[in-house]
């Protein structure tokens, strides 16, 4: 049974969500969570790629909603000359939809209640302050009241608009997405490969992300503000063609991917924004997921704090930004300088580096290794290099 | 603007960018509030699959 009011009511059930629900439903608090969507992490909108130590303080590997385990990365440079990088540590491609599944469980199991099919449309206010989610489910107009409200409803993020948040980005900070999950292809089941080039993917890259031996997401993101009349599909229609000229699309999807800083206010008075919704996504490769569960695992136990004292001012829910901007969100500043960088970076330069990283034998592949050999060939790569293996670190 | 809702997706990425607040988005639907809209065009740039066009 829902009630008519929670302590917490977290808008959204992709992983920020649930991972926010679940750390402050096992903190104490009474949580719903409503999700527009039939279920859980539908429609997919990703490639998948995660890291396992990303992941894996939140919640327990389960093959289950693994697709494969990733071992390598591989760049391939403009020229079409290609290097693998090694020894980066293990990561998976997932299969969204179950992992995000297992994310709605856990919170539900620790006490949240989540009501799918139920769309959020407005903040119930009362005396100027922030009560409760006007929604709607199964088309009928309802209200919930709460003392928080938690805006974890993704890139398409209304929630903190309308608590009078500032939340859009500009065209040069997000990252215009299509993607075609393939099948009756040839593809290394542990290796995940990024293609760069202003004729390629200008401002991004195109990514092949295998689920098996013959299947992978193949998708191209490219800098909204070089993504002209043509669009991503142009690019990669170009691209599958070339590569993939027998293989069967199984799935397309299109998408946004912000690559902007962490917004300036993620909280306000009764209020708190986590993951896409407050663009806590890696600027450089797009990967969200892994570190909007951080931001949640931090925002679900202030928001079970806040429950035990009654304190919803901004003022105390300050706390997570603080916390966040400590473990993530001065790293993903870095980030951002890099890539506003790397989305500028030339056909000549992607090249060198993927030369300098060919001149390493495997066994001997470290970041160490890398960074002296580009001293010795050529100085001016050596961020360039970095940026590279972030890339693939934090995807 | 005109949504081509044939071929919108949903994905949400013109609600990202609108610097207006003009797009409602549900899960079967999405809508430029033409009221509220101040044709930065920055919607079309960003929609992927091109459904947004100038117009009303
Ligand atoms: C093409 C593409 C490829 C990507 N590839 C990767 C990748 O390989 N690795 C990676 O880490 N990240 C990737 N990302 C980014 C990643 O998908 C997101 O960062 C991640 O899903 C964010 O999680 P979230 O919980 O914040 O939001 P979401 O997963 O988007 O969840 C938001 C939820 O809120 C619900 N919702 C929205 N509005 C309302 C409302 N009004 N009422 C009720 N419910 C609502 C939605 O239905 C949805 O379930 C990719 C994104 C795209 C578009
Ligand atoms: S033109 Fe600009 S203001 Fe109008 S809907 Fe598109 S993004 Fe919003
Ligand atoms: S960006 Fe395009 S496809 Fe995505 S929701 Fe907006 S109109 Fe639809």
């Amino acid at each position: 049974m829902i009630s008519s009011k929670y302590d917490v009511v977290v808008i959204g059930s992709g992983p920020t969500g649930s991972v926010t629900a679940r750390y402050a439903a096992e903190n104490g608090a009474s949580v719903l969570i409503l999700e527009r969507d039939r279920e859980p992490g539908i429609p997919v909108r990703c490639a998948e790629g995660v890291s396992h130590n990303g992941i894996a303080p939140f919640i327990d590997i389960d093959q289950r909603w693994i697709a494969s385990r990733i071992e390598t990365a591989k760049l391939t440079a403009p020229n079409g000359e290609s290097a693998y990088l090694y020894n980066n540590g293990i990561g998976y491609v997932l299969e969204r939809r179950l992992f995000d599944n297992a994310l709605a469980e856990l919170a539900c199991r620790n006490g949240a209640q989540l009501l799918t099919k139920a769309n959020a449309t407005g903040l119930v206010w009362k005396n100027n302050r922030i009560s409760g989610v006007k929604y709607t489910h199964l088309g009928q107009k309802k209200e919930v009241l709460c003392d928080l409200v938690i805006g974890a409803d993704g890139v398409e993020s209304r929630v903190g608009r309308w608590a009078g948040i500032k939340t859009d980005v500009a065209l040069k900070d997000i990252d215009t997405c299509v993607q075609y999950t393939m099948v009756d292809i040839k593809v290394e089941k542990d290796t995940i490969e990024f293609f760069f080039g202003t004729d390629i993917s200008p401002g991004g890259y195109v990514w092949i992300f295998p689920k098996s031996e013959d299947t992978a997401n193949v998708g191209i993101g490219i800098s909204g503000h070089m993504a002209t009349e043509k669009g991503p599909k142009y690019y990669l229609d170009n691209f599958v063609e070339r590569h993939f000229p027998k293989g069967k699309i199984t799935c397309r999807v299109y998408g946004g991917v912000t690559t902007a800083k962490t917004l300036k206010k993620i909280v306000k008075n009764n209020i708190m924004l986590v993951g896409d919704a407050a663009r806590q996504v890696n600027p450089l490769t797009g990967g969200g997921i892994a570190q909007g569960m951080h931001a949640a695992s931090i925002a679900g136990k202030i928001a079970a704090e806040a429950v035990k004292r009654e304190d919803f001012s901004s003022q105390f829910l300050k706390k997570y930004r603080k916390e966040w901007d400590i473990r993530l969100g001065n790293i993903q500043n870095t980030m951002y300088s890099m890539k506003e960088k790397v989305i500028n970076m030339s056909n000549d330069r992607f090249n060198r580096l993927v030369k300098v990283c060919q001149g390493i034998p495997r066994d001997e592949f470290s970041l160490k290794k890398l960074f002296t050999e580009a001293v010795k060939g050529d100085p001016k790569l050596i961020l360039d290099i970095a940026k590279a293996f972030v890339v693939y670190k934090m995807k | 603007m005109i949504i081509n809702r044939d071929l919108c997706d949903i994905c949400g990425s013109c609600v990202a960018v609108c610097p207006a607040d003009a797009i409602e988005i549900s899960e079967f639907k999405v809508t430029i509030l033409d009221e509220v809209c101040i044709n930065c065009l920055k919607c079309i740039q960003v929609c992927p699959i091109k459904a947004i066009k100038e117009g009303n």
